[in-house]
C-alpha cells in the first residue's frame, strides 16, 4: 500500500476511485478499462445483463481478483492487489450473490467472525484469557447484540446461519459485513429472491444505513424499482465496458442502456 | 443397534446454557474426575471382586488417555479448520525423538523431562507449520495425500538415518560431512533406555517418584494431568476469536477472508498448534515406555486417530476424549478378553477339526482394524456426526437443527418462493425499458472465484 498523492477527484470527496481497471481470464476481458468512482456518502448502482462484469469488478475492489491493468484507492490509499483481509481493514466489506454465511455456525457467531478483525487478542490470549480478552469476548458479544438487533435477528442468535429462512440469512450477511466496521459497504444483489414487501424493508433499510451510520453503499441489483428509487448514481457495464454514468434519470434515458438491456433494434421500434 | 443410537441422544440434551444444565456439567465433570482418580487404587480389589468383567487396567487407561490428547490435538486441525490431516503421527514421533535426543544416553544429554517436554511441544509446533506452509492452498482430498506422505516420510527418516554418511562428492575433495556410518536416531534399534520424569522428593514411593511404565499408576495421574490441561485449553481455544476465525474457514473459505480472517496465519496456526499436543503425547509416550521405534510411530497411528475423531463426533471435544477412551479400550482390553475367554479357542478347535489353518491361527485381536472399519462404515450410515457430537456437526449430517426453527425456516421459504412467482407476472407488463426482469445473474462471480 503505497501513499499516493490524492488526485483531485479524491480530494473532492470521492471515497473509492477506480482509474482503468481491466481484468482478463486468459482470452476473456471480463472488465475492461473501467473509470469508476464512488462519492463519500453516496449509494451507487451497478448494474448491467448477465455477464457485464459486475461481479468481477466487486471482486477486484474486495480483493478476490488482482486487477491484470489499473488502479484502486480507497480513501486516499493504494488497494490495488491487496489481499482480501487487508481490505477489510481498510473499510470495506461486502456481501456475497449467493448467500456465502458460515452455515453450521449460529447466527451470533457469524456477526462475531466480522468483528474479527477488530479483536485484539491472540492465541496465546486465547489460552491465558487474561481480563482484557475476556472484556474484549464481553463487548464483542454485547457489539454482535446490537447489530443482530439491528437487523430484525436479535431472537435468532442461536440458530444456526442454513437454518434461516432465506430473507434472514440476506439480513445475517449484511448485519456481519457491518460488523467490520466499514466505511464502503458492497452489496451483491441484495434483493434478490424477496418478494416486493421485503425487497421494500430492505431498500429503506439501506438508506437507513446512510443517514445512521453515515455509510457509502455500492450496490450490484437487477431489480430496476430499487436501482432507480435509492441510487444517486448508476454506472453500466455492457460486455466489460462502461457504457453509461450518470443519475438515474439520465441512464434510464440513455440509448445504448437500452440497447444492451433489450438488443440492438429494440430503439428504433421503441 | 437403535438403542445404541439414541441412548446419548437422550443422556446428553444440549439446551441452551442455564444454571442448571451448567451446575449437571460440573457435577457430571466432578464424578468422572472421582472415577479417573479413584480406579487405578481399586482396579486390583475390583478385578478380584467382579471377575468375569473385562476390566481395563491402568496401563491402558494411559495408552487411552494418550491417544486423547493425540485425538484432541488433531481435532484442531480437522474438527475446527476443517482440514484433512493423515499424517499426524509425524508430530507424535517428532515430539517422542525430540525427548529421546534430550534426555537418554544417545546422545548423552540429560535434561530433565520436565523441560524437554516443552521442547518436544515447540519441536512439533514447529514441524507443523513446516508441514502447513507448503499446503495451504491444498484441501480435501489432495491435503490428505500430501499430509499421508509426510507421516511416512518422518517415520522413514527417523529409521533410516540410523546408519548415514554424508560426503562431499570425490571432486569436492570428498570431505566426510556426517559420520562414516552415523547414528542420529537410532535406526530399526530405537533409542533405549530414555530418562523418564522424577520428581526427586522421597515418600512412600521410594526415594523419588518415577514416572514410567514401571509405576503405571504415577503415570496414569501424569497422563490424566496433560489431559487436562489439553482439553481446557481446547475448549478455550475453541471458544475464542482465533476458534471462530478456523470455524469460518471450515465453512467458508472466501467468505472468511471477506471478513477480515487473514486465512494463511489462521491456517498455520491451527497446524502448529494441532501438531504441538502430539509433541504433549510423544514426549510422554517415549519417557514413559523409556524406549522408543521408528516402526512404532506408523500410519496405523494416524489412522487410528482420526477414527476417534470420527467416532467420537468430529468437532466435539467431549466426544473426541470418550472415543478415545473407547476405541482403545476395546482395542486393548475388550478384543483380547473376548478373544481368550469366547472365540478363540472354538475357532481353534473348528480349525483343528476342518483342517483350516486360518482357524487353527485364529486370534480376535489381529482382527481389530477389520473391527474398527466395520464400526465406521456403520457410524458413517446410522450416525455420521459421531456418538458425542456438538450441536453443529448434527445438523450438518442430518439436515435438521432445533426442529421448530427449521420448519418454520422452510415454511418462510416456501412462502417467498410463492410470492416471487407473482412478481414475475406482475413485472412483465411494465412499460418501463428498463424494467424486464433479468432471470437470477450467473455470470463470472464468486463461483470462478472457488
Amino acid at each position: 500500500m503505497s501513499a499516493m498523492p490524492a488526485t483531485a477527484a479524491e480530494t473532492a470527496g470521492d471515497l473509492l476511485v477506480a482509474t482503468g481497471c481491466t481484468k482478463r481470464f486468459g482470452g476473456l476481458i471480463a472488465v475492461s478499462d473501467v473509470d469508476f468512482t464512488i462519492p463519500r456518502g453516496s449509494i451507487v448502482s451497478l448494474i448491467g445483463p448477465n455477464g457485464a462484469g459486475k461481479t468481477t469488478f466487486f471482486n477486484m475492489i474486495t480483493g478476490l481478483y488482482v486487477p491484470t491493468e489499473g488502479r484502486i484507492t480507497f480513501d486516499g490509499v493504494d488497494i490495488t492487489g491487496d489481499k482480501p483481509h487487508e481490505v477489510v481493514r481498510v473499510g470495506i466489506a461486502r456481501t456475497f450473490q449467493n448467500i456465502r454465511l458460515f452455515g453450521n455456525m449460529s447466527a451470533e457467531s457469524n456477526v462475531l467472525v466480522g468483528l474479527h478483525h477488530r479483536l485484539k487478542g491472540r492465541w496465546f490470549g486465547a489460552i491465558l484469557k487474561p481480563p482484557s480478552i475476556i472484556r474484549e469476548e464481553e463487548e464483542a458479544h454485547a457489539r454482535a447484540m446490537e447489530l443482530l438487533d439491528l437487523v430484525g435477528l436479535g431472537r435468532r442468535k442461536d440458530t444456526l446461519a442454513r437454518n434461516l429462512p432465506y430473507g434472514d440469512q440476506r439480513r445475517l450477511e449484511i448485519a456481519r459485513a457491518l460488523a467490520t466496521e466499514p466505511k464502503l459497504l458492497l452489496l451483491d444483489e441484495p434483493t434478490a429472491g424477496m418478494n416486493p414487501e421485503e425487497t421494500r424493508r430492505l431498500t429503506d433499510f439501506v438508506r437507513e444505513l446512510r443517514t445512521r451510520l453515515g455509510l457509502t453503499v455500492l450496490l450490484i441489483e437487477h431489480d430496476m424499482k430499487v436501482v432507480m428509487g435509492i441510487s444517486d448514481r448508476v454506472t453500466v457495464l455492457d460486455h466489460g465496458e462502461k457504457i453509461a454514468e450518470g443519475s438515474p434519470g439520465e441512464v434510464r434515458a440513455d440509448p445504448r442502456v437500452v440497447e444492451a438491456y433489450l438488443g440492438r433494434g429494440a430503439t428504433s421500434e421503441g | 443397534m437403535t438403542e445404541m443410537v439414541r441412548a446419548p441422544r437422550r443422556t446428553f440434551p444440549n439446551p441452551m446454557a442455564g444454571m442448571d444444565d451448567r451446575r449437571r456439567q460440573i457435577v457430571i465433570l466432578a464424578i468422572v474426575v472421582a472415577l479417573a482418580l479413584l480406579y487405578p487404587l481399586v482396579y486390583r480389589r475390583l478385578s478380584d471382586a467382579i471377575p468375569f468383567v473385562p476390566w481395563p487396567d491402568t496401563a491402558v487407561l494411559v495408552v487411552c488417555a494418550t491417544f486423547a490428547i493425540l485425538a484432541l490435538g488433531l481435532n484442531i486441525v480437522m474438527g475446527f479448520a476443517g482440514l484433512l490431516d493423515l499424517g499426524y503421527v509425524a508430530f507424535y514421533a517428532i515430539g517422542a525423538y525430540t525427548t529421546a535426543f534430550l534426555a537418554s544416553n544417545h546422545f548423552g544429554v540429560h535434561i530433565s523431562w520436565w523441560i524437554v517436554l516443552w521442547l518436544a511441544v515447540a519441536a512439533a509446533a514447529i514441524f507443523g507449520v513446516m508441514l502447513g506452509a507448503p499446503t495451504l492452498k491444498l484441501r480435501g482430498d489432495y491435503l490428505a495425500i500430501v499430509t499421508l506422505g509426510f507421516g511416512e516420510i518422518v517415520r522413514l527418516v527417523f529409521r533410516n538415518l540410523g546408519d548415514i554418511t554424508i560426503a562431499l562428492p570425490a571432486i569436492l575433495g570428498g570431505a566426510v560431512l556426517v559420520g562414516p556410518n552415523a547414528n542420529l536416531t537410532g535406526g530399526n534399534v530405537g533409542i533405549n533406555p530414555i530418562d523418564p520424569p522424577i520428581i526427586p522428593i522421597p515418600g512412600p514411593w521410594g526415594n523419588q517418584l518415577i514416572f514410567s511404565n514401571q509405576n503405571v499408576i504415577a503415570s496414569w495421574y501424569l497422563v490424566l494431568g496433560l489431559l487436562t490441561i489439553t482439553f481446557f485449553i481446547c475448549r478455550r481455544l475453541r471458544d475464542s476469536k482465533l476458534g471462530r476465525a478456523w470455524m469460518a474457514i471450515r465453512e467458508d473459505e472466501t467468505a472468511a477472508a471477506a471478513m477480515g480472517i487473514n486465512t494463511v496465519t489462521t491456517k498455520l496456526l491451527a497446524f502448529s498448534l494441532g501438531a504441538s499436543f502430539s509433541g504433549f503425547a510423544g514426549a510422554f509416550t517415549g519417557a514413559y515406555n523409556t524406549a522408543i521405534f521408528a516402526e512404532t510411530f506408523s500410519y496405523n497411528v494416524s489412522i487410528l486417530v482420526v477414527v476417534i475423531i470420527i467416532l467420537g463426533g468430529i468437532g466435539s471435544l467431549r466426544g473426541v476424549v470418550i472415543g478415545a477412551f473407547a476405541l482403545l479400550y476395546v482395542d486393548r482390553t475388550l478384543l483380547p478378553w473376548i478373544g481368550d475367554n469366547i472365540i478363540n479357542d472354538p475357532m481353534h478347535d473348528l480349525g483343528v477339526s476342518t483342517g483350516q489353518q486360518i482357524l487353527t491361527d485364529f486370534k480376535l485381536t489381529t482382527y481389530n482394524y477389520l473391527i474398527f472399519g466395520i464400526v465406521l462404515v456403520i457410524m458413517m450410515i446410522r450416525r455420521p456426526e459421531g456418538l458425542f457430537p456438538d450441536a453443529g456437526a448434527k445438523a450438518e449430517m442430518h439436515g435438521v437443527g432445533i426442529a421448530a426453527e427449521v420448519t418454520g425456516a422452510s415454511e418462510a421459504e416456501l412462502t417467498v418462493l410463492g410470492e416471487l412467482e407473482e412478481v414475475e407476472l406482475d413485472d412483465a407488463p411494465d412499460p418501463d425499458p428498463n424494467a424486464p426482469a433479468e432471470p437470477p445473474s450467473t455470470t463470472t462471480g464468486p463461483e470462478a472465484a472457488r
